[in-house]
């Protein structure tokens, strides 16, 4: 156990590098997104675009202004080139909501991803499989940019049903942080209810082939024992690797749409508002953010697959 | 065989639709199994044996199949019976091995908890610490060493034999009546086969358990069982004492099957003998006999299904279908100095 963690926390320490470093350069690349132009502002003379150059360290080579970036998000000192405040403290104050939404809609998309999977792999072609299959594919093609839309036109405008957006902090009232977040759990869950339904759907097709499955049969098991303890139970594995990745991305500022159209103030629209201004030091301390939740949900997914596969060994999956 | 027979299948008929048209597994299967009696289904891939073998226990489970025929056990019909009054059979009454010990058990949990858990589905009220106790008992009966810390293994920490036995100790769990084993030795080591297969017959001395074995391999056959059936195409095609087939063959398929054996006791042959041609395809049999197009001795008469008939005055139950006489037979069946099957024209 102790030499899988040092194996992951090398391997975090080279992603992040990479990751950093490929934003960095793509950032310098991109056309007129000299920072001390847009510091100067529109009409600015050239002294002026001189001295924030000087001052902000802009004249110095690209690995010593990489450099001092990533010093400076390791720190807590990195300052936004657009409101000019710490990047790390906006990361924090967005997390709440970040995580909020992200547990929320994940233990939704995990409980009806997971029904419907199951209900549907009962039966298969069966007129239930046939509906979930029409609700899942349906859950997949929709955008969240459109399914927002849909919320918030019929449930919030006609029906008046709930707000239209922005966060309750949960230690302030847990029944309106619910309420103000169930549109944005279900915008953010349904595409991947579907997916995952369409996977453990096909997955248990292909488990209730396998010979141990007729072995279970054979011991005279209940069928509801057969599909749930060795049919689900084992279809289930590949969905934890596919969740840690999902939930992963979704934490480290992934949820960019929902969270914007929303107005949850988490780390994503931080992210989305970041990217309309070419922000360079949020873009890049965000990017960071969701690099470390990946990898180190990664890890965790190792873990628990290990547990739910005792053929796994943990020194071997870490190679 | 006087006695009430144990298991009897009737005229057993499996068919599957497929986009090709209806496919014949089984077509019209029939033997009674006697307490205490090892019967052996012979046959090469494709011949209905297994499909045989699991539709006894309801496992045919194919939306597209069509059943026909009977099933009986102690008298009580299992073919049309209910999947709660099957499932107290499977697993009590009848228990089951499978081919593959590799895949036929669950990797994601401990072999001593399946064991528990066939113990239990049959007799809730056991604890699951009294469930224990019995699978080590098991497993320790099946010749598994230090048992009460193997019963906490995985199955992949087991190697394939023992796999197998654990197979075997699970379907012995509830003492059921018949054991049906399906190519039981197939996936192991020739060893192994030797060790499994010496378990299974002290299993059926010691326990009057009657087997149906499965197998492709007439060496296996040879060595446990009491009866053999010979299953070609989904037919019967011959059926008699182990003595009976191996030393007095009626059918030519058998001839063929004993004729392609490779043996110690003999001058080693350039090639191994084989039976010329392939199974035919259950979708579009041939008309007749099954077994004609790859028959050298075949004649006229041929085209007519033959059924399965004793012809033999001196032993009815040795039954056969095949046109020849028996003098005929006699005289064919023998090959270089051995019992076999001339290579078709």
């Amino acid at each position: 156990m102790a030499r899988f963690a040092l194996r992951r926390l090398a391997g975090m320490v080279v992603v992040l590098f990479a990751v950093s470093l490929v934003t960095f350069a793509i950032f310098n690349l991109i056309p007129n997104s000299d920072p001390a132009q847009r510091l100067a502002g529109k009409n600015a003379d050239a002294v002026l675009v001189k001295s924030i150059e000087e001052d902000w360290g802009f004249d110095e080579p690209l690995p010593v202004q990489y450099w001092e970036t990533m010093k400076k998000i390791f720190s807590g000192e990195l300052i936004s080139y657009g409101d000019q405040l710490n990047v790390d403290e906006k990361i924090v104050e967005g997390i709440p909501a970040t995580f909020s939404l992200c547990i929320g809609a994940a233990a939704i998309w995990l409980f009806f991803g997971i029904l419907f999977g199951y209900l549907s792999a009962l039966k298969p072609g069966g007129w239930l499989d046939r509906v979930l299959t029409v609700v899942a594919i349906a859950g997949i093609s929709l955008p969240a940019f459109l399914l927002a839309a849909i919320f918030l036109y019929l449930l919030t405008f006609k029906l008046e049903l709930f707000p239209a957006g922005g966060y309750v902090p949960l230690t302030e009232d847990p029944v309106d942080w619910a309420y103000h977040l169930i549109l944005p759990w279900f915008t953010l869950a349904i595409l991947n209810i579907g997916f995952y339904s369409r996977v453990l759907r096909s997955n248990m097709l292909d488990a209730m082939n396998e010979d141990y499955v007729r072995t279970a049969r054979a011991k005279g098991l209940s069928e509801r024992r057969v599909m749930t303890r060795h049919v689900l139970r084992n279809s289930l594995i590949p969905i934890v690797s596919l969740f840690g990745l999902d939930f992963a991305a979704m934490l480290g500022g992934g949820a960019i749409i929902v969270e914007s159209i929303f107005g949850l103030n988490g780390v994503g629209q931080y992210a989305a508002e970041s990217i309309t201004n070419l922000d360079l030091p949020p873009i890049m301390a965000i990017t960071m953010f969701g690099a470390f939740f990946v990898v180190l949900f990664s890890a965790v997914t190792d873990i628990f697959y290990a547990y739910l596969d005792p053929r796994i060994r943990l020194e071997a999956s870490a190679r | 065989m006087s006695s009430q027979p144990l298991l009897s299948v009737g005229d057993l008929r499996v068919g599957f639709a497929t986009e090709g048209g209806r496919l014949q597994a089984v077509d019209g299967v029939g033997f009674d199994l006697a307490p205490g009696e090892v019967l052996a289904i012979v046959g090469e891939s494709g011949s209905g044996k297994s499909v045989t073998a699991q539709t006894i226990l309801g496992l045919t489970r194919s939306p597209d199949s069509v059943i026909e025929g009977s099933v009986r056990l102690g008298g009580a019909e299992l073919l049309n019976a209910g999947e709660a009054e099957l499932r107290k059979v499977r697993g009590a009454r009848v228990g089951m091995i499978f081919q593959d010990p590799m895949t036929s058990l669950n990797p994601v949990y401990r072999v001593g908890a399946q064991i528990v858990e066939a113990i239990r589905a049959h007799e809730p009220g056991t604890s699951k610490e009294e469930a224990r106790e019995r699978a080590i008992e098991l497993l320790r009966s099946v010749g598994i060493a230090e048992a009460a810390q193997r019963v906490g293994d995985y199955p992949h920490e087991f190697s394939g034999g023992m796999r197998q036995r654990a197979m075997i100790a699970m379907a012995l769990a509830l003492e059921p009546e018949v054991l049906i084993a399906d190519e039981p030795t197939t996936a192991l080591d020739v060893t192994v086969q030797a060790q499994i297969l010496r378990l299974l017959e002290d299993l059926n001395r010691s326990r009057n358990l009657a087997t149906i074995l499965i197998t492709h391999d007439l060496g296996v056959v040879a060595e446990v069982a009491d009866r053999v059936l010979v299953m070609y195409a989904g037919k019967v095609v011959e059926e008699g004492t182990l003595d009976q087939i191996f030393y007095d063959p009626q059918h030519p398929y058998t001839w063929g099957l004993l004729g392609s054996l490779s043996r110690l006791d003999r001058p080693r042959p350039q090639r191994l003998p084989q039976i010329g041609g392939a199974p035919p395809s259950l979708l579009a049999p041939p008309t007749g006999c099954a077994f004609r197009p790859r028959c050298p001795h075949e004649f006229g008469k041929c085209a007519e299904v033959p059924a399965l008939d004793g012809r033999l005055p001196e032993a009815a139950a040795h039954r056969d279908r095949c046109w020849l006489d028996p003098e005929q037979k006699a005289e064919r069946r023998q090959v270089e100095g051995g019992i076999g099957l001339e290579a078709p024209s």
